[in-house]
């Protein structure tokens, strides 16, 4: 590690010492050491490459449920002291603790071959050109293209006085696309992005001609939509990207910090029926090389994958450290944050919808009358009363269980667990989506996975314009 | 107003001095032109919830951002470590990066005659804010919270109530010999209290107030008391029935859609012909009753600067007058791919200029906002919105929505979990009346106003 390692093990304790120093329960620190690497592709020209170097200590020290956090962006000892001192002051009285730290191995899910921030910068803009080549060559009818392509290299190291230090490695490539379709007078867009924790590995298994010719043909499909239809209906999801409902609908719900303070709509809801029978959902922190995936969680804690509702019942929520001690359980490994500025809290990882038994095909064929909902651009919920919306940017019609006309974006809303009560099939056909979902929650953003296999809603709002039609 | 004290001058002369020290590695190293953007800043936030402070947080950073043009290529990065070696290092790694980028004549960065000499204090720094201690702070959160419990009994859980205050210096400097520095605060207290509904549902209401002087914030209670209000509002919220019917958006949701026309009047989203706005230049884009305007130099604003990111002198900008599409906001690159000049509106400095808005705003019309009710049978009165279903390149809009059900010119039950739609050219086309309620709590604000006609889909 070029960063964090370079701290001594005397200043880590020194660290926590001054940080317990008031009184707190435990403390921990938390070094990040991140390198980034840009290249923005505007209209086939490379227009901007950027990147840089941030590296940083957040000191966090906490006493019941009260945080005390101050961050400081140099290693040196005595401004790291200056914030541990700062963090410290949340507790008042109390006795001091006694701290001893051990290093801890723990296994890695992934492990990058050659790190894309690394990567010669001319090989860089050769994978854009070929995204853009392909969406161009995709029709005539495609009149710009936009493509970046970004790089992290994380490295963290996270000692807690409860005991452990460990040292993770956090790689993250993305890249994205977006094309531009006219025709009479009309434009559309499409985009198509993906990515995880990977090196320059990603491109075998996904090439940037696959995102080139996806956003092609999204702008293409939206250049023939239609207005959607205004109303409640059966709404059959893709499987992949549909995930996002499951993100929207009850996984931040689920984050146990909401449920302790009493303001999520699952608060004292565990063991209760919260989703059709039919709903199995797990968060899976530990998928190879997946998006939201991470060895270690930012409070130290190695995490594991949990069923969060099995066959319709609530299980389990997703712990922090904070909250899994006012709970009475174990941290599920959710800690999470958005970097050394920033406080951690329960976030998700990659978050997914256990595959059912029906065939896709047959899901559709039983519509007679709704939407089939493909991509989506983003989403978001009201913890407390459960209402969550999702924007759609690909769906069709369907009519008497075929899928027919495109449909202009719209926005479909529903309530948490009203709308997975009306889950009545679940596809056989599991997939992941490829990685390119980042989550917002309190100002701070982490990358995150989801999944879902095809499954029928019998009833969500759809908001498009056409009434009656 | 006075001018900056003498602790505030040696903040800004420590970041020129960093600044120039970029600089002048970059005009060792032979690069054509460089921006640099140093800042630092300062900021305590904290939480109380339940009466008891539940979160302490200091911070304090410092900083520079620099972009470089080459040969008409360009690079940008950014690095907290200010020592000479490091910014030395810093800038050989630009110099670096800048030759995968690819050559454009308009990503020069605008002539030193066009950017300003001079510019005004707006008094947009507090000398209290930086006084404020946690245990201040604190104290205001708690009043505030408690006021919030202590206002309705159907109060049952709180997210809390906090206070976050921030101050920040910033110089830019370029090699074009334009160095502006500018100082500001701002300070927020915000309350997040529940009610609980029937069926386990529950409710939420939020109020802030703040602004870049202290004496924005006002009275705790006040604050606590309305979310309070907010929350217990919404008690019993139901679907309305699917149909098309007339909207008035309060003042928050009537900027909430103003903001999305914001979006589409940015030069980088023009040339890139990503608006449904790309080719309506002077053409009726909005009901007569709407006028639009983009003012950076409104004094204490939340949206206030002196210059922009690239140097100019900030100007205010009319954007709709009327109705009738007037003009863009443009940072040197998209005036230059418009061939229009430039309207002083670059942000992102030390990074890739783009256009934004400063204090973006609906003006004020003659109506009290009750009036905007009147003779409608049955209409929906939206105070909040949720999602991001947008599309600035054709303008259909579709947002989840809450509010009230408009029955008889009155507002009656609450109304939640529906979505509304129609295309933003149609919308702004469809107001029929604006309110007389424009306050500049926000950068983006607009009066209430009533559309038309939108389509709701409920059950």
């Amino acid at each position: 590690m070029r960063g964090a390692t370079r701290v001594e093990p005397e200043h880590i304790k020194k660290l926590l010492r001054a940080a317990l120093e008031g009184g707190a329960d435990f403390a921990d620190v938390y070094f990040e050491y991140r390198r980034s690497r840009s290249f923005v592709m505007e209209d086939g020209r490379v227009r901007t490459v950027g990147g840089g170097v941030d590296l940083g200590v957040g000191i966090r020290a906490v006493k019941g449920e009260a945080v005390g956090y101050a961050y400081a962006e140099s290693l040196e000892l005595d401004s790291m002291l200056r914030a541990a001192t700062t963090a410290g002051q949340i507790a008042r009285a109390g006795r001091r603790k006694r701290v001893s730290v051990e290093r801890r191995r723990i296994r890695a899910m992934y492990r990058p071959t050659l790190e894309v921030v690394d990567m010669d910068g001319a090989d860089c803009v050769a994978l854009l050109r070929r995204a853009d080549k392909a969406a161009r060559e995709a029709s005539r009818k495609i009149v710009r293209v936009d493509a970046s392509l970004a790089a992290v290299h994380k490295e963290v190291l996270v000692a807690s006085s409860d005991g452990a230090i460990v040292f993770d490695e956090q790689p993250m490539v993305r890249m994205g696309v977006s094309a531009a379709a006219r025709a009479k007078g009309r434009t559309e867009q499409g985009s198509s992005g993906g990515g995880g924790r990977f090196g320059l590995e990603y491109f075998d298994a996904h090439t940037p001609e696959s995102h080139g010719e996806e956003a092609a043909r999204v702008a293409l499909v939206n250049l023939d939509s239609r207005e959607a239809p205004a109303g409640t209906m059966p709404v059959v999801l893709a499987n992949g990207d549909s995930g996002i409902l499951l993100h929207e609908a009850v996984g931040h719900g689920l984050e146990a910090d909401f449920n302790r303070k009493e303001t999520s709509n699952y608060t004292g809801q565990i063991g209760e029926s919260v989703a059709s029978p039919l709903v199995t959902v797990v968060d899976a922190p530990r998928i190879g090389g997946e998006r939201g995936s991470i060895n270690v969680d930012d409070e130290g804690v190695v995490p594991s994958a949990h069923r969060l509702i099995v066959n319709g019942k609530l299980r389990r929520y997703l712990y922090d450290k904070i909250s899994a001690k006012h709970f009475g359980v174990e941290p599920t490994g959710s800690g999470r944050r958005q970097s050394f500025r920033h406080v951690p809290m329960p976030r998700m990882s990659n978050t997914y919808m256990e595959a059912g038994e029906d065939a896709p095909e047959d899901i559709i064929r039983s519509v007679k009358r709704g939407i089939y909902a493909v991509r989506f651009s983003g989403g978001q919920v009201n913890i407390s009363n459960g209402d969550f919306v999702f924007s759609l940017t690909e769906g069709y019609l369907i009519e008497d269980g075929k899928v027919t006309a495109p449909l202009k974006g719209a926005n479909l809303i529903g309530n948490g667990p009203d709308a997975l009560a009306t889950v009545s099939m679940v596809g056989s056909d599991f997939r992941l989506s490829d990685g390119m979902w980042t989550c917002g929650k309190d100002g701070q953003s982490v990358p995150v996975g989801v999944g879902m296999p095809t499954v029928k809603l019998d009833q969500l709002t759809v908001g498009g314009t056409a009434v009656g039609s | 107003m006075s001018g900056p004290s003498r602790a505030t001058r040696a903040r800004l002369d420590i970041l020129e001095e960093a600044a120039m020290r970029a600089l002048e590695c970059a005009s060792a190293l032979g690069l054509d032109h460089a921006e640099v953007s140093a800042s630092e800043g300062e900021s305590l936030e904290v939480n109380v919830r339940q009466g008891a402070a539940d979160l302490v947080k200091e911070s304090r950073s410092r900083g520079i951002g620099m972009r470089i043009v080459h040969d008409g290529r360009v690079a940008t990065s950014a690095t907290t470590d200010l020592g000479v070696e490091a910014v030395q290092a810093f800038v050989a790694g630009l110099a670096d990066m800048v030759r995968f980028s690819e050559e454009d004549p308009l990503a020069l960065p605008p002539s030193p005659r066009e950017q300003t000499g001079a510019w005004d204090d707006l008094d947009l720094y507090d000398p209290k804010t930086a006084r404020i201690g946690p245990k201040r702070a604190i104290s205001m959160a708690t009043r505030a919270e408690k006021a919030a419990f202590k206002q309705d009994r159907r109060i049952t859980s709180s997210e809390g109530a906090g206070f976050s205050r921030t101050i920040g210096f910033s110089v830019l400097a370029t090699s074009g010999g334009f160095v502006g520095r500018n100082f500001g605060s701002n300070q927020y207290l915000v309350a997040h209290v529940v009610a609980d509904d029937e069926g386990g549902k529950k409710r939420n209401g939020h109020y802030w107030s703040g602004g870049r002087h202290f004496d924005l914030v006002g009275s705790p209670e006040a604050v606590g008391r309305e979310a309070a209000a907010r929350a217990c509002r919404a008690i019993g919220s139901r679907k309305m029935a699917t149909g098309v019917y007339p909207v008035v958006f309060d003042k928050e949701a009537a900027g909430t859609i103003l903001g999305l026309l914001g979006s589409c009047i940015m030069g980088d989203r023009i040339y890139r012909e990503q608006s449904y706005l790309a080719a309506r230049l002077q053409d009726a884009v909005a009901s007569p009753l709407v006028t639009v305007i983009d003012d950076p130099r409104i004094p204490r604003g939340p949206g206030t600067r002196p210059y922009d990111a690239e140097g100019r002198r900030t100007r205010k900008n009319k954007i709709v007058t009327k109705g009738v599409l007037d003009g863009f906001l443009l940072d040197t690159y998209s005036a230059r791919k418009l061939e229009m000049k430039p309207t002083g509106s670059a942000a992102g400095g030390g990074g890739v200029p783009h256009p934004t808005s400063s204090n973006f705003y609906m003006k004020a019309g003659r109506q009290k906002p009750a009036s905007l009710l009147k003779g409608i049978d049955k209409g929906l009165y939206v105070t909040n919105m949720m999602g991001f279903g947008f599309d600035a390149m054709t303008g259909n809009f579709s947002r989840g929505a809450g509010g009230f059900l408009i029955e008889s010119g009155e507002l009656t039950t609450p109304v939640g979990e529906i979505t509304i739609s129609r295309n933003l050219d149609e919308i702004l086309k469809g107001i029929e009346a604006v309110a007389n309620d424009l306050e500049f709590r926000t950068s983006v604000a607009a009066p209430s106003f009533r559309v038309d006609q939108m389509t709701i889909s409920g059950n």
